[in-house]
């Protein structure tokens, strides 16, 4: 492997190497990940990029020769300091080590803290069992550690339990217990998931002041190219289970060469213009069924027959810079503006279809949202931002009429609509449909796709029978679901797909108005890149309107007109994207755009 | 399903093509929990043994060598196959004649329990409030009471019972721990996206109950049916034991069991023939229905 001309520099200076690893299904030979070869410099963070299947948290936990049951690491070395093979080592060893000089940071760390146990117990625990410091000194330690993640330590904290914790906190004590005992590694699965950017944003400052600080090499493990691109030094793109481009931040965002990558910078939304987002077609492969040759040539633009008959080598095509492509000279140059489309235009006209005025929302005793008023027109996809809290998926299930204990008034296209969905009229229910943020709790796992997407013709007097049943061909053909799929059930099909029968069933009553409850944030950012060109040509051709619920500001500016900013149930700004988004007036929008991760 | 053939390697014609069928492929429905089930030899052990006593039950009052009350020899004596019970009567015939009763009151008591419990179980899920305190803590009053004893209580005031009484017995008994696991899996249920989705398209609350919700409980409520199918065989064996059954004359595994006690030292086989019978019986509805069990925590994938 030529990243091993490394070798000499990395054996002086510690850090970890790893060569020629792979993980195998126990007892099928089927590889999980394969041929991984990776450097960590000490104090340097590098960016392991893959989808979900990817295989990115298979090669994290093998740091710590851990694999998950039903797999197990079939060759391949971790020199820790360039020298002591994690992988050979008997376990009382591996034991000692994992933690104390590798650790590892989990993605949901409020179930890895010991919700009986206060916090500050848990981390002088932490200490006993590393034998750190004196039995008196140990508490102090404690208070350091969570000083120097910028944590409360007095007595009252200390003595606080995990759910007492915001999310946030929580992933700092993780941090905290991560860096007490000095490692020299650390490995970081996708610690920022689920968190919200401002706090995400504080997270990652964190890691990154201590990796620079004590000069620990982490692997940070995630599917956001853009948090990687704040954090990283060097970044390794994994698809099905291979590093298929690897190389310093700068390049691969600059210079991204691997088809794939390429495919995986189109399809995300920007800050500061607007895109025409593209996905990947195909879905990616599960161990087993990858194909022979390159892994991505299935789904590749740019492939041509000899990248079906063997796997290309990770070579070299400038200095650090790695490409796992046999045509990485050919294919030319890319250029990180690509598919950038004009911003929505805020002085065109509106014809206004449904207007939300005073709405004030309960839940029992408790006010959540606080007198909301805007409005939708025709053919228009309106935001509602905010972080977790802020209402605004209650306003939208509000308005979808799955919650009805609210006041003020929504009005649809020239209807007062009742609180409730049951006491709506069925044109109503019709004309307004609601998309669930999770495809994988939005389908009933026991129907067929055909029987799910036809229910709404059959219940609105759309359709019925054979009819209906050429609808749904129409309708899957439209969302690029084949009719291959009509007999499936829901939990057959991957995520994304799952999510495009969902708005399948969403058109099938013939909807004026979609409400998208976070729709894409339980998929990879591919997914949800053709998501998202899916419901631009559906707003396009149909004429239909959207309420678009995300906590994402760039992809606010990549598919809507207008935007509402919200916090604590409050829109504190709004207006046309392009306005709110180049032209903040409120310190509140203000942060979250300079919080909010960005490649551009 | 369509009728065409299909096969699900084939890659998908091009769509210019001239359509002779309707929809050109469509791969081949999920099996259903049954048919995985199917797969586990758990599973299909406990269905042959199920099945064959059944058939041993149908077929056996025809086949038997010695009529139900037929005396073929002294008491308690080794006359014919099992020898004698206490009366005389050929134990191996009265074996052979002695389940039907059993198994009829144990299948619908199960099936009315089942039906009671999930009905009442799935509705204060779903109703939730209200519907679900009332209904819970009049459940908990009827929980409160043993199986058996719930039975004995209507029993000892009827002087006769025929066999529909204890068919309500046996189900009513069931009836409320039938509930609680049903509204423990309703209510896991009922908050789902897809409940949600359905009363958001505003299907009628007994469709979604009936399309949305009850579907996906039928693993647990399967491996439920087996086991309390196994309690019922209990129950009524009980119940004949304790002197309780529609003839007391006819043969009964439960009561012979009673009956024949007094002479288990001399003639063993008098009780331990229905009692393995019984046993027989427990073991393969409660196989069964932890096949069920098993295909259903295997999830979904």
């Amino acid at each position: 492997m030529s990243a091993m001309t490394e070798d000499a520099q990395v054996d002086k200076v510690g850090g970890v190497v790893v060569e020629d690893l792979s993980v195998l299904l126990t007892g099928k030979d089927i590889d999980v990940v394969d041929d991984i070869a990776l450097v960590l410099k000490p104090g340097e963070v590098v960016g392991l990029v893959g989808e979900s299947g990817s295989g990115k948290t298979t090669v994290g936990t093998s740091l710590l020769n851990y694999c998950r049951a039903g797999a197990y690491i079939a060759s391949g070395t971790v020199l820790l300091e360039g020298h002591r093979d994690v992988l050979q080592m008997p376990w009382r060893e591996v034991r000692q080590i994992r933690g104390e000089e590798i650790a590892y940071v989990p993605q949901d760390p409020a179930s890895a803290l010991n919700p009986a146990i206060r916090i500050g117990k848990q981390i002088v625990e932490l200490l006993e069992l590393r034998n750190i410091g004196t039995a008196e000194s140990r508490l102090q330690g404690a208070r350091d550690g969570l000083a120097e993640v910028g944590l409360p330590n007095d007595d009252e904290f200390l003595s606080r339990y995990s759910h007492q914790l915001s999310g946030g906190q929580v992933q700092r004590v993780a941090l905290a217990m991560a860096f007490l005992p000095k490692p020299k590694v650390l490995v970081l699965d996708e610690p920022t998931t689920g968190l919200d950017v401002t706090t995400q944003a504080m997270v990652l400052d964190t890691m990154a002041e201590l990796c620079r600080t004590h000069g620990v090499s982490a692997l940070y493990v995630t599917h956001d190219l853009a948090v990687v691109a704040n954090i990283a030094d060097r970044v390794a793109v994994m698809y099905a289970g291979q590093i298929v481009e690897l190389g310093p931040k700068e390049a691969m965002f600059s210079q991204p060469t691997h088809p794939y990558t390429r495919a995986l910078l189109d399809s995300i939304p920007h800050l500061s213009q607007a895109r025409a987002l593209t996905g990947i077609p195909g879905r990616t492969p599960a161990p087993g069924a990858r194909p022979g040759g390159c892994r991505f040539n299935d789904r590749c633009s740019l492939v041509i027959d000899a990248c079906r008959e063997e796997v290309p080598p990770l070579r070299e095509i400038a200095p650090d810079h790695q490409v796992r492509c046999i045509r990485a000279e050919e294919i030319g140059h890319w250029d990180i503006s690509r598919g950038v489309v004009p911003d929505a235009d805020p002085d065109r006209e509106r014809e206004i279809i449904l207007s939300i005025d005073g709405l004030n929302v309960f839940y029992g005793r408790k006010h959540v949202v606080y007198d909301v008023s805007f409005d939708v027109a025709k053919a228009e996809v309106v935001a509602l931002v905010g972080e977790s809290g802020s209402g605004k998926t209650t306003i939208s299930r509000s308005v979808g009429g799955l919650h009805k204990d609210w006041t003020g008034s929504i009005t649809f296209d020239g209807d007062v609509l009742a609180h409730s969905a049951r006491k709506r009229t069925a044109m109503s229910r019709k004309r307004l449909q609601y998309i669930f943020q999770n495809p994988y709790l939005s389908l009933n796992p026991r129907l067929t796709i055909e029987q799910i997407v036809k229910r709404p013709m059959e219940l609105f007097g759309i359709a019925s029978g054979k009819e209906a049943t050429d609808r749904v061909v129409d309708l899957l053909d439209q969302v690029a679901l084949g009719p291959r799929m009509l007999k499936y059930q829901a939990n057959r099909l991957s995520g994304g797909e799952r999510q495009r029968v969902a708005i399948a069933r969403a058109l099938a009553a013939e909807p004026d108005v979609l409400i998208c409850d976070e729709i894409t944030s339980a998929l990879d950012v591919s997914v949800q890149g053709s998501i998202v060109a899916l419901l631009e040509g559906l707003r396009q051709q149909r004429g239909i309107s959207m309420l678009f619920v995300t906590h994402n500001l760039a992809l606010v500016r990549s598919i809507a007109a207008g935007v509402q900013i919200l916090q604590a149930g409050r829109v504190v700004e709004s207006g046309p994207v392009v306005t709110v988004m180049e032209h903040p007036r409120e310190e509140y929008t203000r942060n979250l755009l300079s919080k909010s991760p960005r490649i551009d | 399903m369509s009728d065409n053939p299909t096969d699900p390697t084939r890659a998908t014609p091009p769509a210019a093509e001239p359509v002779t069928e309707p929809i050109p492929e469509i791969a081949p429905a999920e099996p259903s929990t049954f048919r995985k089930a199917l797969k586990l030899p758990r599973f299909t052990v406990g269905l042959g043994i199920t099945v064959l006593l059944i058939l041993f039950v149908i077929v056996g009052p025809f086949l038997s060598p010695h009529g139900e009350n037929e005396v073929t020899g002294p008491p308690f004596s080794k006359t014919g196959f099992l020898g004698t019970d206490y009366l005389g009567q050929d134990v191996w015939s009265r074996v052979m004649h002695g389940g039907g009763e059993i198994l009829f009151i144990a299948v619908f008591g199960t099936a009315l329990g089942m039906v009671l419990g999930i009905a009442i179980g799935v509705v204060a899920a779903y109703g939730g409030g209200w519907w679900d305190e009332v209904l819970m803590r009049l459940n908990d009053v009827v929980l409160s009471f043993p199986q058996i004893l719930l039975a004995l209580v209507v029993l000892t005031a009827i002087e006769q019972p025929s066999a529909w009484i204890l068919i309500v017995l046996v189900g009513v008994s069931h009836a409320p721990r039938v509930a609680r696991l049903a509204r423990g899996v309703a209510l896991g249920l009922v908050s789902r996206d897809f409940v949600i989705a359905a009363e958001a398209l505003g299907e009628k609350r007994s469709r979604v109950i009936l399309a949305e919700v009850l579907p996906n409980m039928n693993a647990p409520l399967l491996a439920e049916t087996g086991l309390r199918l196994t309690y019922s065989i209990g129950l009524v064996g009980s119940l004949g034991f304790l002197g309780f059954s529609t003839n007391p004359g006819a043969a009964n595994w439960g009561l012979m069991i009673q009956e024949n006690r007094l002479g288990l030292a001399t003639q063993p086989w008098a009780v331990l023939a229905p009692v393995l019978v019984i046993a027989i019986f427990a073991i393969g509805t409660n196989l069964m229905a932890d096949g069920i069990a098993q295909v259903a925590d295997r999830g979904d994938r």
